[in-house]
């Protein structure tokens, strides 16, 4: 085979790309684009230089393009060239536009994940602009199994140049052999995360970590590179906490609730009855494991108030975020998982009475009459975070709170069962 | 036409042609610095003597009233743009014109739409040898191509009505799409199967034009009530089977936005209007039928509701998103120059609160004062800006004439003007070095609200300081274009536009040459 192509037409930010190899003639590109007269030498530029990069001094390339950005022309012209040769060692990889912020870390918070269908370059660009806790950039439900090469290398790409802002970079995997390309990919790019869908058992974790410490260590990245588990099935839920415990690098567990139903016989419904079980096993699970608790994703985009209701629930079983498909749910996530007035206060009065301990080196925080466990102050300062990030306390709100020294009134302030 | 053209630089640092279509006008001198003298142009006398008595002016089509009008090749002939892209007289119009073998005529729209495809043939043949309003879409690309014969001039809203009453523009020939008519010539906007709202952008030309020709689908007997074109100035009246497409008169823009992208521009622009204080008890705005701006008036009108603050009026163009706040109690008044949908115009219709409004009272260059300076905030779209905060909204960035202006220049007079757009489109960026075509001065831009960021024009520090805090992504101009810059892959290529070919100017509210709009490849 001597010719290939990749990427689509008649879609917007995303372009049609055809390489035939020649063996003379140096590159010659045809261009059609709606862009041409601003950005067409650019492209044709970009053209010659990718397919050089990739050791292919004669071809055609026929470029039909909708203005799709640098980044993505790269990674369509990559795959046609790759579809031809298939065991092409060599890569072309764009200038990285920007440094990388430091590491999100296990205690990031993760109220909202958005996910990105991986092969569609239109939604990468401003997708931090909304705001997410994470993106995720999807290899595997989202992508056609004859388009994963072709996604892998757009998220590539996007990984190398998109600034997605403060959300932690995410990449969800495909199951086994190809999830293994995957991250011989990725990994040396520096995704925040990788994703392992359908985990079952502790092995899985153990495999695909084992395969990310050694590509780490051979490209030699120090960036620790963290492991989300998605459950979703009901041997998923029987061995959670294994699946959860199985590696230090593990932030969080996550349930995949279409899947889960669909395995256990039940229709998924709002009420979500058929998975409460696993639900809140999966909270246990995780929580048991000190991690943080994913719940599913919401995917009635136009149901907004089912979606805060979902949210509100999620929160309530002691889920710490919920996955999004649409940017429009991000607002509302963030206000459902936002603490309360009540919460709030009570968590400024621990942190504060924490902090004033600290100060006078004191082994004991009280708040008023009550001695208050550590467990408890870690909890206050997380809820207190996540005031701040739901901007429903200023990141200033030491400056209007002093610490109440007479004993509270329990019967307002006191969170139940603590 | 002539290969080289003489060209001056005015205030604004642009070349602009000495004439135009053989004409010459002044150049731009700076946002406020023409002070007009004389008189203004007035119709020619007539008498009710020579009209019938008993009122009757219906005459049996309209070749026939054109012919009675004394058309003639080279004149000047009007229509408005109510009827939006459902319009089907222009065209029809048109058509007679071509059968009765007149040629050179210089079309005055005040607006043009996609509908009007039609016209290239007689663009092409002569029969239309300019035309001086809105070139949109098809019209445009034929324009920027160099098919037409004559220049055109490119006005808002307000300047259309400034170049009648300052006699730049005589119109020979007002015909005037009326979806109710009485024999004697009163029309209405708000009644019909071809219902379209107020009828304001015809009142000048009904006031000034030598002859008044009116045009219904829906004769009703004397009198036609409420009146939005008075009789007494009408000269003829014609009934036709159809005006337009009422599927396409009223909708088609107001379709609220779904993308995200767009969305977030339309929150950041109302959490800045709630944080800089603008929303307050009796305010005012103005926002048009764009996605954006619809998605902007959505997010306004829920922070009103959580913080119970009521506008005193708000502008249209009318669409259901703000007959709903007339409804609930959100804004005493909407005060209205055209309607977007079948909610506004049966609101204009029903609701003495939804007042018809004109550009005599919302734009006017040569009124003594008008409504857009008045207005609170005012959100807007634009094609390109330029560091400066120069805005563009007629061409794209690779030449091409695509827009017309509307009510855009005139409504920069706002007390605050944001334009809220997106920073790039299709690889495009919107925020440039030097716009292709300066439409209206960075000095009346306060805000340029993108998905990536605030910028507030740093003449406006009064804006500068309120937003101060407000946690709002504030960034520079500078700092927005270097981010899309890096994602597009650096500036684009100089548009591919041929300046030695002139085939449009752009004008600015006081009648003043603002800048030239070029041909576009070979």
């Amino acid at each position: 085979m001597n010719r290939a192509s990749a990427g689509r037409r008649d879609s917007r930010s995303d372009c049609l790309v055809e390489v035939e190899a020649r063996t003379k003639g140096g590159i010659v590109v045809e261009l059609a684009s709606k862009v041409k007269s601003l950005y067409g030498s650019d492209i044709t530029g970009l053209a010659v230089s990718v397919l050089e990069a990739l050791g292919v001094p004669h071809a055609r390339v026929t470029i039909q393009d909708e203005g799709a950005l640098p980044f993505v022309l790269a990674a369509r012209l990559e795959s046609a060239v790759r579809r031809i040769q298939p065991s092409l060692s060599k890569e072309y990889l764009p200038d990285p536009a920007r440094q990388l912020f430091s590491p999100p870390g296990k205690e990031h918070l993760r109220r909202s994940r958005l996910y990105l269908p991986g092969n569609q370059p239109k939604f990468f660009p401003n997708a931090g602009l909304h705001r997410p806790d994470c993106v995720i950039l999807d290899l595997e439900d989202s992508v056609h199994p004859d388009e994963k090469d072709a996604a892998r290398l757009l998220v590539r790409n996007a990984l190398r140049v998109v600034d997605f802002g403060y959300a932690e970079r995410m990449v969800r995997i495909n199951q086994g052999r190809e999830g293994i390309t995957d991250l011989h990919c990725l990994v040396p790019v520096m995704p925040d995360t990788v994703v392992v869908p359908k985990c079952e058992s502790a092995e899985q974790i153990i495999e695909v970590d084992r395969e990310i410490q050694r590509i780490r260590r051979e490209v030699k990245i120090s960036r620790e590179i963290l492991i989300l588990p998605i459950i979703e099935s009901a041997l998923g839920i029987h061995n959670a906490y294994e699946v959860a415990s199985a590696s230090k690098r593990i932030c969080a567990l996550a349930i995949g609730l279409e899947d889960y139903t669909a395995d256990i016989g039940a229709e998924r419904t709002v009420q979500g009855r058929e998975s409460l079980y696993a639900r809140q096993a999966l909270v246990n699970a995780a929580k048991a494991a000190g991690v943080q608790a994913l719940d599913s994703v919401f995917s009635d985009v136009d149901d907004v108030e089912g979606l805060a209701e979902s949210c509100r629930e999620a929160r309530a079983f002691g889920f710490d975020g919920k996955g999004c498909i649409h940017p429009r749910q991000i607002r509302i996530i963030h206000q459902a998982f936002a603490p309360t007035g009540k919460d709030i206060a009570w968590a400024q009065q621990v942190t504060l009475a924490f902090e004033a301990a600290q100060k006078s080196k004191m082994a004991v925080v009280a708040v008023g009459s009550r001695m208050i466990d550590p467990p408890v102050v870690r909890r206050a300062q997380r809820d207190l975070a996540l005031a701040v990030a739901s901007g429903v306390v200023p990141s200033n709100w030491r400056a209007d709170i002093t610490l109440q020294s007479a004993p509270m009134d329990s019967e307002t302030v006191l969170p139940e069962g603590e | 036409m002539a290969a080289r053209r003489v060209m001056s630089r005015n205030a604004a640092g642009r070349l602009v042609p000495k004439k135009i279509n053989g004409h010459t006008h002044p150049l731009f001198k700076g946002v406020g610095a023409i002070v007009p003298r004389g008189k203004k142009a007035a119709p020619p006398v007539r008498s009710c003597a020579q009209y019938p008595d008993d009122g009757n002016k219906l005459v049996k089509d309209l070749r026939k009233a054109l012919t009675l009008a004394g058309l003639r090749s080279g004149m000047t002939v009007s229509t408005h743009h109510h009827l939006r892209n459902g319009d089907v007289l222009t065209n029809h119009l048109f058509d007679v014109i071509h059968s009765m073998g007149v040629r050179n005529i210089r079309w005055f729209p005040s607006a043009s739409f996609p509908c009007h495809e039609h016209l290239v043939r007689y663009l092409s043949d002569g029969t239309i040898h300019h035309i001086e309003g809105s070139m949109n879409g098809p019209l445009g690309r034929f324009v920027s191509g160099g098919g037409m014969r004559g220049e055109g001039v490119l006005r808002s809203h307000g300047t259309r009505y400034q170049a009648i009453q300052d006699g730049e523009v005589h119109v020979d020939i007002a015909v005037i799409a009326a979806p109710a008519a009485d024999v004697f010539g009163n029309a209405s906007g708000v009644e019909g199967p071809s219902a379209c709202g107020p009828l304001g952008f015809a009142l000048a030309d009904s006031l000034y034009a030598d002859r008044v020709i009116v045009v219904t689908d829906n004769l009703v007997p004397f009198p036609c009530i409420p009146w939005a074109i008075q009789g007494n100035n009408v000269d003829y009246v014609v009934s036709v089977p159809t005006l337009g497409d009422p599927a396409k008169i009223v909708s088609g823009t107001t379709v609220l936005t779904r993308s995200p992208d767009r969305q977030l521009i339309a929150e950041y622009a109302a959490r800045f209007v709630e944080s800089v204080g603008i929303m307050k008890d009796n305010f005012s705005f103005q926002a048009g039928a764009g996605g954006t701006s619809l998605a902007f008036v959505l997010r306004l009108k829920e922070k009103m509701k959580e913080r119970g603050i009521k506008a005193r009026f708000v502008r249209g163009g009318s669409t259901v998103y703000l007959v709903d706040m007339l409804k609930e109690g959100l804004t005493e008044y909407i005060l209205d120059g055209q309607a977007f949908d079948q909610a506004g115009v049966r609101s204009m219709r029903d609701d003495p609160r939804h007042v018809p409004t004109s550009p005599f009272t919302s734009y006017n260059y040569h009124g003594k004062g008008n409504f857009a300076s008045m207005v609170d905030v005012a959100v807007l779209g634009a094609t390109e800006v330029d560091l400066n905060y120069n805005a563009n909204v007629v061409t794209h960035s690779d030449g091409m004439l695509l827009h017309g202006i509307g009510g855009w220049q005139d409504c920069l007079f706002s007390k605050c003007a944001i334009l809220a757009i997106p920073s790039f489109r299709d690889r495009i960026p919107v925020i440039v070095d030097r716009v292709t075509t300066l439409c209206g001065p960075g000095e009346l831009v306060d805000v340029v609200v993108t998905e990536r960021g605030i910028a507030i024009n740093p003449l406006r520090d009064d804006l500068m300081a309120a937003a101060k805090g407000s946690g709002l992504p504030l960034k520079s101009l500078e700092e927005i274009q270097a981010e899309v810059l890096r994602l597009c892959g650096g500036p684009p290529s100089p548009a591919p536009v041929d300046t030695n070919r002139v085939v449009a100017a752009v004008k600015w509210v006081d009648g003043t040459l603002l800048d030239t709009v070029y041909g576009v490849g070979g």
